[in-house]
């Protein structure tokens, strides 16, 4: 279809889309009579049931756990995804592409930045665990916590090089580690089966509120996935910066 | 009254943002600026979402200071986007990797000129 | 209050639309940190910490990190493939 086509469809479609857009959100009730019930539960009970104090993690690892696990895997499967079509070999005939980050780079970065960057990279790691593990009192949990830690890794690339990279997070830790992650998740889920209670149910005492070990599952949960996500982030890293491995292991 | 105005402002801003980023990946004339059109469009879900899920005057649905069950913004919706916008950018890296893919294959980013597909 | 949620949301507009219209290559990451930005402060301004965290760790640093990455692949593999171009020719 060629170009000027594609615009006329799309113009059109684009005007139908704004008249059913208008006409459907004129009658929509306004934010003041628009009332969800289940919020309003979920604000109470989740003091009250589970003894956190952030209503946002206790949705997503408690009363909607399942869901959750969903979305880890939609990651899981995307990063799985990303390392395969970046790390296929030629087909016969062709030569290996030389490694992305082989050529040493073009910008000479100077001593004074190198320094900033290495000291910023344990802050960093102390935030990224702050995050995680305090996702069910404050804002935060796994998958913000996890993409934190995963950029201080990419510090480390970056005032580095990638040798230095690929020592300190090796390509198979990560890879484990992001399995445990995965993993984990599902095997908490099951350990409510050992008590005869659904999948996933909380039955690890809840601590007091407003402590490190409130919540039951919950924090479990959140290490759980601060680390499958942190290893999913590092391993896209690595599809993007190198890709010719031999499929043995190591180049 | 006000909160009409911004329901309303946030509804025209995710619809645009939506024919926006549609138009950039029907006109793109490189792939990855496709796929960051693409980003755009999903944008418009976040900003539909939060306007949605907002209540006018309330706080967030963090009870640290204040007695659970006070008043506060919506929670489950809360949930759905935080969630959501770590697994698009992973699949945003995904078509990503199709396209270093694509312009191996073809020595082209071009949307237009990519003929894989042809029989 | 309501200014300030106005003013986000013509903030985000502003930039989606800018993001769309960036032809120039090496300009997208920069724009898709700062509509990124943009994003996290809106959800800021409508009460939402959690998903705040989340855009700006994702949507300001991780995704124009991946561009940037992609395109640097992008560049070093035309350079690759031209060379090999120029080697079957002359062969």
């Amino acid at each position: 279809m060629s170009r000027g086509w594609r615009l006329g469809v799309f113009l059109a479609g684009a005007a139908g889309l704004v008249f059913l857009f208008v006409v459907v959100a004129r009658p929509l009730p306004g934010p003041l009579e628009l009332r969800n019930r289940y919020a309003e539960e979920i604000n109470t009970r989740a003091f009250r049931e589970r003894n956190v104090t952030d209503a946002v993690t206790a949705v997503n690892f408690d009363y909607r756990g399942f869901d959750t696990i969903g979305e880890e895997f939609i990651l899981f499967v995307s990063v799985l995804g990303s390392m395969f079509l970046l790390r296929m070999t030629e087909e016969r005939g062709d030569e290996i592409l030389p490694d992305a980050a082989e050529d040493s780079r073009d910008v000479r970065s100077t001593d004074a930045m190198n320094l900033w960057i290495l000291a910023m990279i344990a802050p960093k790691v102390v935030f990224g665990i702050y995050i995680v593990t305090h996702g069910q009192l404050t804002p935060g949990g796994g998958f913000q916590g996890g993409v934190i830690l995963a950029t201080a890794a990419l510090m480390l690339y970056v005032g580095e090089g990638f040798a230095v990279f690929r020592r300190v997070v090796p390509h198979g830790a990560v890879e484990f580690a992001e399995a445990v992650g995965a993993g984990g998740f599902l095997l908490i889920g099951m350990l409510a089966w050992f008590w005869g209670k659904p999948f996933l149910t909380n039955i690890i005492p809840l601590g007091q509120s407003h402590q490190l070990t409130s919540g039951g599952t919950m924090p479990l949960i959140s290490v759980s996935t601060g680390l499958e996500v942190t290893a999913g982030f590092v391993l896209l890293l690595y599809g993007f910066l190198q890709e010719n491995l031999t499929p043995r292991g190591e180049k | 009254m006000s909160a009409q105005i911004v329901t309303y402002a946030g509804f025209i801003v995710a619809g645009w943002l939506f024919l926006t980023g549609l138009y950039g990946i029907i006109t793109s004339r490189h792939l990855v600026h496709l796929c960051l059109s693409m980003t755009v469009v999903q944008a418009s879900t976040y900003v539909l979402l939060a306007v949605i899920g907002y209540r006018p005057g309330l706080p967030a649905p963090i009870f640290v200071n204040m007695p659970a069950g006070s008043p506060a913004v919506d929670p489950v919706i809360q949930a759905l986007m935080l969630t959501d916008i770590v697994v698009e950018a992973t699949v945003i890296a995904l078509l990503l990797a199709i396209t270093v893919r694509i312009h191996r294959r073809t020595s082209t980013a071009d949307p237009n000129e990519v003929d894989i597909m042809r029989g | 209050m309501i200014f300030l949620q106005l003013g986000v949301l013509a903030c985000v507009l502003a930039s989606g639309t800018t993001v769309v219209f960036t032809r120039g290559l090496a300009s997208q990451p920069i724009v898709v940190s700062v509509f990124g930005l943009m994003l996290a402060l809106m959800f800021m301004a409508f009460q939402a910490p959690d998903v705040a965290l989340s855009q700006i760790v994702v949507g300001a640093v991780g995704l124009p990190l991946m561009i940037l990455l992609a395109l640097a692949k992008l560049r070093r593999d035309a350079k690759f493939l031209h060379r090999k171009q120029n080697e079957k020719e002359t062969q």
